[in-house]
């Protein structure tokens, strides 16, 4: 039987929702609620000179780059595997757009965190 | 003893040799408190309609054969017993994605050429002599394959999978459960076999962690997380092959 190239997608999805799992909720707490509501946070906590100086903040970056890529790869695995209770036939355009989706917006983010290094 | 009671039971009956399709057709069986759906086929079969076609043997949930879809549930009938399903109607089909032989009775060849596929026997890591004595095993050793031993090849999980619904090239919960039970096997040495399988698409791979298999299995085999531990063999299978072609799995 033909070797499945599934585990290369299965892997970032499962880091994707461990990570998402551990972290996902109190990221949208403190971003989405907290910090704007200005609740037991302050708001200039995500100032953006706040935020750039984590960005260029050595290990910082690599967690941003895990937390956006990683949940980004989890979430279009689970789309690109819903299409069919959608009524979409998950070809091999779903997989490109899906997959590719990720790829991009790793890329990209990984692309910025390096342009505005010191 | 207490009269009685009549419960209605709808079967879905198929004769592909006369039927263009499956149709519905319902019977009225009296029913006491400890007539299982089993019972109930039996008395359609021995008192209304000798007809009817369905599969049992054990009627004590061992043999695996009396599977079906009850009230749109995969159920063994002889475990499900009509009292719980009050006041009726009892819908009763064959199991579903399975190609249908007649009224309750599917076409199993599929399922039984994947079990034969998947090698499900022990084998041997080296030849050993009767001299040399019988296998020795911890019982953490029997822990990590004894729930997986249970399955009675029921095919309740087969008709529960949504991803078998959709491609029933899919190995499968069952099957992959009892690959994960000889794998698992201390005294086994075959993983290497019957790792291909698991790696293919058609492997672990077209799961898609519903669960429903082991929601419905009657003998709490799980095996859901027989195939969520092998897609993290498969995976490093996948990885470290090119560190280590030969055997690479653990
Ligand atoms: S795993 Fe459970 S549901 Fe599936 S065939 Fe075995 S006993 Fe039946
Ligand atoms: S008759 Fe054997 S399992 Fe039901």
């Amino acid at each position: 039987m033909k070797r499945s190239n599934a585990p290369l997608f299965w892997l970032p999805f499962g880091a994707g929702g461990m990570l998402a799992a551990l972290t996902g909720t109190m990221l949208v707490f403190i971003t989405g609620i907290a910090v704007p509501l200005g609740w037991t946070l302050r708001a200039e906590l995500m100032s953006y000179p706040h935020v750039l100086a984590l960005a260029q903040h050595g290990w910082a970056r690599g967690l941003l780059l895990a937390v956006i890529a990683l949940f980004a790869w989890h979430a279009v695995h689970r789309i690109f595997h819903s299409l069919h209770d959608l009524g979409i036939h998950s070809g091999a355009t779903a997989k490109l757009v899906c997959y590719g989706g990720a790829f991009a917006l790793t890329v990209i983010t990984a692309a910025s965190l390096w342009s505005i290094a010191h | 003893m207490p009269e009685p009671k009549n419960i209605e039971i709808c079967v879905l009956r198929y004769h592909p040799e006369h039927d263009p399709e499956p149709a519905w057709r319902s019977y009225q069986v009296p029913c006491t408190d400890d007539m299982s759906v089993l019972q109930g086929l039996q008395h359609i079969k021995d008192e209304i309609d000798g007809t009817l076609g369905f599969r049992w043997s054990c009627r004590m949930a061992i043999c695996g054969s009396c599977g079906m879809m009850v009230n749109g549930k995969p159920r063994l009938s002889c475990q499900t017993f009509l009292r719980d399903l009050q006041p009726g109607p009892v819908r009763i089909e064959a199991l579903a994605h399975l190609p249908i032989e007649r009224d309750l009775i599917v076409d199993v060849g599929e399922f039984v050429n994947k079990l034969e596929a998947i090698k499900p026997y022990l084998i041997p890591r080296e030849p050993r002599t009767l001299a040399e004595g019988e296998y020795l095993q911890t019982p953490a050793q029997l822990e990590r394959f004894e729930q997986y031993t249970s399955c009675i090849n029921c095919m309740l999980c087969y008709a529960a999978c949504p991803e078998y619904g959709l491609n029933r090239d899919f190995i499968g919960p069952g099957v992959i459960a009892l690959l994960h039970r000889y794998n698992a096997d201390s005294r086994d040495g075959g993983q290497a076999q019957r790792q291909p399988i698991l790696n293919a698409e058609e492997g672990v791979w077209s799961c898609m962690a519903v669960g429903y298999c082991s929601e419905v299995c009657p003998k709490q085999v799980d095996p859901a997380n027989a195939v969520n531990q092998n897609k993290a063999v498969s995976a490093r299978d996948y990885f470290l092959r090119f560190l280590a072609p030969k055997g690479a799995a653990p």
